[in-house]
């Protein structure tokens, strides 16, 4: 499909969006606090989570949208394994993670001319 | 070591539990009202203020970063200011635009989103004992569940312990609310200039939102199946991408969680056998 800003776009953010995450919190709440954090299903639940955003990550850095599909592969590769050391070597705080990427980013692009 | 380790990772994953297995339960802090006892108003004024934090500062510029991103896929602004509304998790909406990007169709899109929100279902449980007192009816809370996100629950989680039991519900309202709307104000204000950026700030600002999940994800994981399923999802993701256009986000994360699910489990046994 193409995509819509009008009403169909709007109903699809709804139910794609709105009702695909809201769900979850409902049942959050109505689960309440019993919940076996050592279950097997959690596990499985949470390695299905994270591997999804992950697979978001990795796309938008190898295949970005909007001005950085111009910039070459190299300079963002180069950008996120800066910024990975600074975060290991900086205690794991993210914002010396996320500092280092965007400056060896911006520094990278300003030398190739972006 | 291991522990106050654990203590200082103010993005935990399962605080709550945590706590409660230290025997740091609620309970302990619901007398402390004493002489310095504030009014709702105060503690509603303290919710709001928790704006002007780190959390709340990377929180805003990652949301800077999803205008950029929203304008640079196509998304009106209108459309973006809405998800950020009536989804308000950061990484549920950029599965939806990637979704959306990718041509998905709205079953695939409601289900990659899902999976992806799922994670919020223990963060609630646990974060509901919390701020509930016997009078606070469900569906106050169930209204008060929207707000909550990860920087939003990261916040409340640590700072609800210090708040009056009684005006926790309060608290964590109008914290919730403040950043909401913060961040959709931002999106709105941010995404009609992202096209008069020079290409150097609008392509660093796109950036921000890959590179503040990773760093954020792998700061506050409690499990190794987390940190498994990271590096497996990164490395998973632009093969799926290449070989299923329509549904690489769906198939990267059922495939790819249950590969490293499968993997942390073997490593386990191993540890288990071997100790």
């Amino acid at each position: 499909m193409s995509w819509t800003p009008g009403l169909e776009g709007y109903v699809f953010i709804l139910i794609a969006g709105f009702l695909a995450t809201d769900i979850w919190r409902w049942l959050g709440v109505l689960a309440g606090n019993r919940l076996d954090e050592s279950s097997e299903t959690l596990n499985w639940v949470r390695a299905v989570a994270t591997a999804l955003v992950a697979a978001v990550v990795s796309k938008l850095i190898v295949f970005p949208t909007g001005e950085l599909a111009a910039s070459p592969l190299w300079v963002r590769l180069l950008a996120v394994t800066v910024g990975a050391v600074a975060f290991f070597l900086g205690r794991r705080i993210p914002a010396i993670g996320i500092g280092a990427a965007i400056a060896t980013l911006a520094a990278a692009l300003w030398w190739i001319g972006f | 070591m291991r522990n106050k380790k654990l203590d200082h990772r103010a993005n935990s994953g399962f605080r709550a539990d945590a706590l409660e297995r230290q025997g740091v339960s609620s309970a302990a802090t619901d007398g402390a009202e004493g002489p310095g006892d504030r009014s709702t108003g105060y503690w509603i004024g303290r919710g709001m203020l928790g704006l002007f934090s780190l959390p709340g500062m990377i929180l805003l510029v990652s949301f800077s970063g999803f205008a950029a991103f929203a304008a640079q896929s196509g998304i009106p602004m209108a459309q973006a200011v809405f998800m950020t509304a009536v989804i308000w998790a950061l990484p549920a909406k950029v599965i939806l635009v990637g979704s959306i990007v990718s041509g998905a169709p709205l079953i695939a899109a409601f289900l990659a989103v899902t999976l992806s929100s799922i994670r919020l279902m223990p963060m609630i449980a646990a974060l509901v004992p919390e701020i509930r007192t016997r009078e606070t009816p469900t569906w106050a809370l169930l209204l008060v569940s929207h707000l909550i996100a990860i920087t939003a629950w990261v916040m409340a989680m640590q700072r609800v312990q210090a708040v009056p039991r009684a005006h926790r519900f309060a608290y964590v309202t109008a914290l919730g609310l403040t950043l909401t709307l913060s961040s959709m104000t931002l999106v709105a204000l941010v995404y009609p200039f992202v096209a008069t950026f020079p290409p150097l700030v609008a392509g660093c600002l796109f950036f921000m939102t890959p590179v503040y999940f990773l760093a954020s994800i792998w700061s506050s994981a409690r499990q190794r199946v987390i940190l498994v399923a990271l590096v497996v999802g990164l490395a998973i993701g632009p093969f799926a991408a290449i070989a299923f256009p329509d549904i690489d986000i769906l198939i990267s994360g059922i495939g790819g969680g249950t590969l490293a699910w499968a993997i942390e489990r073997a490593w386990r046994k191993r540890e288990e056998r071997a100790a």
